[in-house]
């Protein structure tokens, strides 16, 4: 048998259930997909969209060794002083972007793709909200 | 079920009950089934500029990551299920000549507190990594020595250098500490502590 207090605090907490779930469906995050980087030390400066690097489109292809071994990209945002000339030359994303691993750098829109005004950085980082170090 | 709520005539508030039930689980139950998995599109994402015309030739992370075993934190994929599984054989080199090392140790991690210990496995990491990525740099190889904290950790040195930034986030504390101080298996797994035999190099 129930008591008042009970159903009062049953119906409450269906009530509650109702309300997150629809918060659940709404809160969807609008945010960029964990460990893409922005690289734009130079990019807007030469009037070119930012350079987005998606770690997850990578990793499906290659392992962490590739880039951060063999062809030593500092595992740092920013610690790498890309250049485009560097590319063209086979440097950097040019290892691979040079029409044989990859595309090619005439592809300027799909690397120079992000939004102006993004600032070098790791996306999704620290998301325990420390202090950080970088 | 109670009788009180079979009562005849128990008036407005059973009918507000079952309501609340009859609504309130399936918007639950529909909404934790719309959660898992939600990875947003690159138009909507506040990095790509949907006005860049060659966005539609980029992949949608859903389209291949919806594929991978679903994970809830960073980039929602468990990847290292995701490796061992074979559902990605991402290349272990470019060039021909790339030595591969891959290691089969476990350390254990004990200055924890009040959590549990720490269980480091070179095999999974080495899989993605090469030693050099971690040694002489972030850890020494001689295990005890290397001063690691969580506040470091949370700072984004040691093994925050890459969880919290590509590898799964921070928030999966029992990911790492993965083994009960009073228990003799560790993790799912259900081999004693210290695992026998000598450590071995594969491949
Ligand atoms: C295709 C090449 C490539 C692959 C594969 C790759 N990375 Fe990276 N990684 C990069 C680039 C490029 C950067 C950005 C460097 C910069 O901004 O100078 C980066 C940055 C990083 C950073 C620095 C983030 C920070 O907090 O500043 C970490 C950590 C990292 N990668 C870890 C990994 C791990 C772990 C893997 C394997 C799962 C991996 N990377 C696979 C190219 C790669
Ligand atoms: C494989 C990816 C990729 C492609 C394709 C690419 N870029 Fe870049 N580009 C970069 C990266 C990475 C940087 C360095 C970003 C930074 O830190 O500002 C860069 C930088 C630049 C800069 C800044 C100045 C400099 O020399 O570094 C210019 C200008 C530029 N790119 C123009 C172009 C043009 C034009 C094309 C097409 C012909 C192109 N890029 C194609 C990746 C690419
Ligand atoms: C280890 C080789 C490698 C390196 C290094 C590399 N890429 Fe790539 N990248 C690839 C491959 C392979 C593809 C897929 C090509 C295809 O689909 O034909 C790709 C695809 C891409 C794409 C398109 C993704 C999509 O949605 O289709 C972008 C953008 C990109 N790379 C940017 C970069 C940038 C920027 C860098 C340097 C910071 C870089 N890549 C370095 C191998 C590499
Ligand atoms: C992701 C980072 C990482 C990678 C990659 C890695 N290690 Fe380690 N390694 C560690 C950590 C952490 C320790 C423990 C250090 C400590 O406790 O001070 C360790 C310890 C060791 C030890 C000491 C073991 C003992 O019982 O004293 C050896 C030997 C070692 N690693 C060899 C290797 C070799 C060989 C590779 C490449 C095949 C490798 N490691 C790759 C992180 C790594
Ligand atoms: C990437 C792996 C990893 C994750 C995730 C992680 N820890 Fe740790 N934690 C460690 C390591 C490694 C140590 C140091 C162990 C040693 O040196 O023996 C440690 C140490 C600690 C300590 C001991 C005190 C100190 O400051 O060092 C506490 C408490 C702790 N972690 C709590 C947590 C909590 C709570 C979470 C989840 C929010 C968490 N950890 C997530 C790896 C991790
Ligand atoms: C150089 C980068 C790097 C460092 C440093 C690093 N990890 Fe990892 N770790 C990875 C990658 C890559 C994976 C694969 C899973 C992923 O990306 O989410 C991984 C996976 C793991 C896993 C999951 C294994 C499994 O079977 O599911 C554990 C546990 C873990 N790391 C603990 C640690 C601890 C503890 C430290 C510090 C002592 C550490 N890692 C330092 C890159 C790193």
């Amino acid at each position: 048998m129930l008591t008042n207090p009970e159903k009062k605090h049953l119906i409450a907490s269906s009530v509650l259930f109702g309300i997150l779930s629809v918060w659940l469906v709404l809160s969807s995050p609008v945010a960029a997909e964990y460990a893409d980087v922005v690289l734009n030390k130079r990019a807007e400066k030469e009037g070119m969209r930012p350079v987005i690097f998606s770690h997850w489109f990578h990793r499906i292809r290659f392992r962490c060794k590739v880039c951060h071994s063999e062809l030593a990209f500092k595992m740092r945002a920013g610690a790498n002083e890309v250049t485009m000339a560097d590319i063209i030359e086979g440097r950097f994303c040019g290892m691979c972007h040079n029409g044989e691993v990859a595309w090619s750098v005439e592809n300027c829109d799909l690397c120079h793709s992000g939004k102006p005004g993004l600032e070098s950085q790791i996306k999704g980082s620290h998301e325990t909200g420390g202090p950080g170090i970088w | 079920m109670s009788k009180g709520l079979n009562r005849k005539g128990c008036g407005w508030r059973r009918r507000v009950y079952s309501f609340c039930v009859a609504v309130g689980l399936p918007v639950l139950f529909a909404g934790a089934v719309y959660a898992t998995g939600q990875w947003v599109p690159l138009a909507e994402d506040d990095l790509h500029d949907p006005d860049n015309p060659a966005i539609k030739l980029l992949q949608e992370p859903r389209e291949a990551l919806s594929e991978l075993p679903f994970d809830y934190p960073g980039n929602q994929v468990n990847w290292v299920r995701a490796l061992e599984e074979g559902f990605i054989n991402p290349r272990t080199n470019i060039y021909p000549g790339s030595e591969i090392r891959v290691l089969d140790l476990d350390i254990l991690m004990t200055r924890v507190g009040d959590q549990g210990y720490v269980i480091f496995p070179h095999k999974q990491h080495t899989e993605w990594l090469d030693c050099s990525n971690c040694h002489e740099e972030i850890f020494a190889s001689k295990a005890g020595t290397t001063p690691v904290t969580m506040m470091a950790i949370l700072e984004g040195r040691y093994c925050g250098r890459c969880h919290g930034a590509v590898s799964f986030p921070l928030s999966e504390c029992a990911r790492c500490h993965s083994k009960h101080p009073h228990s003799t298996g560790y993790g799912l797994a259900t081999q004693a502590w210290p695992p026998t035999g000598a450590p071995k190099m594969a491949e």
